[in-house]
């Protein structure tokens, strides 16, 4: 679903966390975070609620302070700077348009603490006015705008300064579904075309793929996995990462075969090791998780060839979905598999119903083994 | 409640009672304010000799330039104090003595001004002797004790406007470069306005017609309205006390509606700003 191109600078370091920690009395909202950003990369932070995104965001902004650790911004060590003297702006969840003033004077709120010229002001707030395509709208107060109107005013008067970087709180969280999904690329054109480093925080994975160039996975205050977003989903280093983003399928076992191409893996659930096309850092018999997508199970009623990867089971649920269907198998084992199969495997015979018996497998490299 | 057509008989004779319990007092005092007659209680004819006459009280006028000039100079004051106050309660995070500063904040509410008023004169009497200040008890003193009084009002209409605004709009101004001093002129205060009006127009009629507190505080050259009206009252009634009570009651409703209004605009504009996003 990652539809934006990789960038070309975003190999250089431009914004450095470096050992951050927030504590708030016992409690630690951020504990020992550590990212570099390269200029003009979208980069999403996502996590549930809680996990410390917000906290950090907010430490980006200024509004709240490290316990400990740096925050470097173009060379410049922004840690403990005021937030009004950051060139870092912020749009916010809420949006925070200031209720008395017009979409005009919003946008030219941050360039009056400037105190630039008139002229100047004037230009830059019709250039961003065009930019979000509000133009018309410049004179109206924001509780006669909609929602979607309010985010683009809430955008163009975060990009008016031209901060060196932009903060995003959930940039979308306060719209309906079917205006969020429409207005996700509409947001990444918009900042592309400013050319602006960009951090945004959420909460909806589908949001941080779909916008972000890389995405950060954070849960209790650590930042687990950072990479792209395919990466993300396709590799996962940890547990967390892969039952959060998408669905997966989770077996615990042990390494029973490990050599440099390839591990195996036995796993009481499964009735046949699992084969990985791949060597691991690990050692034998040390437990491990494998990581199975629902996609990348297929459905056959003849038994697959082979001794690995695959098994038997019953189908116990059918989540039809129009172009493909989520099957629960329950294996001999008791384990429930979900295997997602598009309508297509099921040209040449009939679906199978619940209770049939079928068999399941995949190849090589489809399994993720996960240490942690 | 439905409208009133589909109410029954009962709702209809407690509403009426309650009604005319609050209000019949005052009707029989404005109906008297007209009165032709010298005697309160025997009504003799309309007539409007009693409101001139009251215009040529000089005592009477000199009570009410003073109760005005007291009520305006208390009321800025407190707006002032309440909504520095307010802030400190709705804004500062926790510090120590927190809790002890709201109490003492809503003190003056809840303390009998019976007391309050007492243990102002004690320390105005005593710095008299020791400091030589106040010289005498006057508008100095009856502002200072209005002040204390109104203040408290003041800080919880602040307070609770500045809770329940969304902090993130004074965040937003910082994170645009403004610097707290020019956020709270330019954001804070342009969004608090109506809750420090209505708060200025609640001190007003708290601090006019005020006697407990007025009657410690005040020094021989200085009588607020209340107090000559209680004064009179007790010489014997008037219907010319009617016509000064009536127009009190004109100017105290005027000022409710008034604060009631901008309270009430304010809130169906966030209804409509909440409806909107």
């Amino acid at each position: 679903m990652n539809m934006t191109p990789p960038l070309a600078d975003s190999g250089k370091p431009y914004l450095q966390i470096v050992d951050v920690v927030k504590q708030f009395g016992e409690h630690t909202a951020v504990n020992g975070v550590n990212l570099t950003i390269g200029k003009n990369e979208i980069f999403a932070l996502l996590g549930s609620s809680g996990c410390g995104k917000s906290t950090l965001l907010r430490m980006l902004a200024g509004m709240e302070t490290p316990t400990s650790g740096r925050i470097l911004l173009d060379g410049q060590d922004v840690t403990r700077l005021p937030p009004y003297e950051r060139p870092i702006n912020m749009m916010f969840q809420s949006y925070a348009l200031f209720p008395h003033m017009t979409v005009e004077q919003n946008i030219a709120f941050g360039l009056r603490q400037d105190k630039l010229s008139k002229a100047d002001i004037n230009e830059r707030v019709a250039r961003m006015l065009e930019l979000v395509q509000m133009s018309k709208y410049a004179r109206r107060k924001p509780f006669q705008l909609s929602g979607g109107q309010q985010q683009r005013v809430a955008l163009a008067r975060s990009l008016a300064k031209r901060p060196k970087l932009l903060l995003l709180d959930e940039p979308l969280g306060a719209l309906d579904k079917k205006l969020r999904q429409q207005t996700q690329l509409e947001l990444v054109n918009m900042i592309e075309q400013v050319g602006v480093t960009c951090i945004m925080v959420t909460h909806d994975q589908e949001e941080a793929m779909t916008m972000a160039s890389r995405v950060g996975i954070m849960s209790e205050g650590q930042l687990l996995q950072v990479a792209s977003p395919s990466e993300i989903y396709e590799r996962p280093n940890c547990r967390f990462t892969a039952e959060f983003i998408g669905e997966t399928n989770l077996f615990s076992g042990q390494v029973a075969v490990d050599e440099a191409d390839h591990v195996q893996i036995d796993s009481a659930e499964l009735r046949r090791p699992i084969y990985v096309g791949h060597g691991i850092t690990g050692t034998l018999g040390m437990p491990v998780w494998v990581s199975l997508r629902p996609e990348r199970v297929g459905l056959s009623r003849s038994a697959p060839a082979g001794d690995c990867n695959h098994d038997q089971g019953t189908v116990h649920d059918i989540a039809y979905l129009g172009g493909f269907s989520i099957y629960h198998i329950q294996l001999a084992s008791g384990k429930i598999v979900k295997a997602s199969v598009p309508a297509t495997r099921w040209r040449d015979e009939p679906a199978p119903t619940w209770g049939e018996s079928v068999h399941l497998s995949w190849a090589d490299n489809d399994a993720v083994v996960l240490t942690l | 409640m439905h409208s009133t057509s589909s109410m029954s008989w009962f709702g209809r004779l407690s509403l009426g009672g309650g009604l005319a319990f609050l209000y019949l007092p005052i009707v029989v005092l404005v109906v008297y304010s007209f009165n032709a007659s010298k005697l309160v209680s025997v009504w003799a004819g309309f007539s409007l000799g009693w409101y001139q006459t009251l215009f040529d009280d000089e005592a009477v006028m000199a009570a009410f330039g003073l109760s005005l000039k007291v009520a305006v100079l208390a009321s800025a004051m407190s707006v002032v104090l309440g909504t520095l106050a307010g802030l400190v309660m709705a804004r500062f995070g926790p510090f120590r003595g927190k809790s002890l500063f709201a109490g003492m904040l809503t003190a003056p509410m809840v303390m009998p001004e019976v007391i309050t008023g007492l243990s102002m004169l004690l320390l105005f009497v005593s710095m008299q002797q020791w400091l030589g200040f106040p010289e005498e008890r006057g508008v100095l003193t009856i502002w200072v004790g209005h002040v204390t009084l109104c203040t408290a009002y003041v800080t919880v209409v602040i307070r609770s406007r500045l809770v329940e605004m969304d902090r993130s709009l004074e965040e937003a101004a910082m994170d645009l470069g403004a610097r707290p001093l020019k956020i709270f002129f330019v954001i804070t205060l342009p969004l608090i306005l109506p809750a420090i009006a209505s708060g200025f127009l609640l001190s007003f009629t708290l601090s006019l017609d005020d006697l407990v507190m007025t009657a410690f505080l005040s020094g021989p050259g200085s009588t607020t309205l209340p107090q000559l009206i209680f004064s009179r009252v007790r010489l014997g009634l008037n219907p010319e006390i009617n016509a000064l009570g009536t127009l009190t009651v004109l100017v105290v409703a005027v000022l409710v509606i008034s604060a009631n209004r901008i309270m009430l605009r304010q809130e169906k504009r966030r209804a409509a700003l909440a409806a909107a996003s």
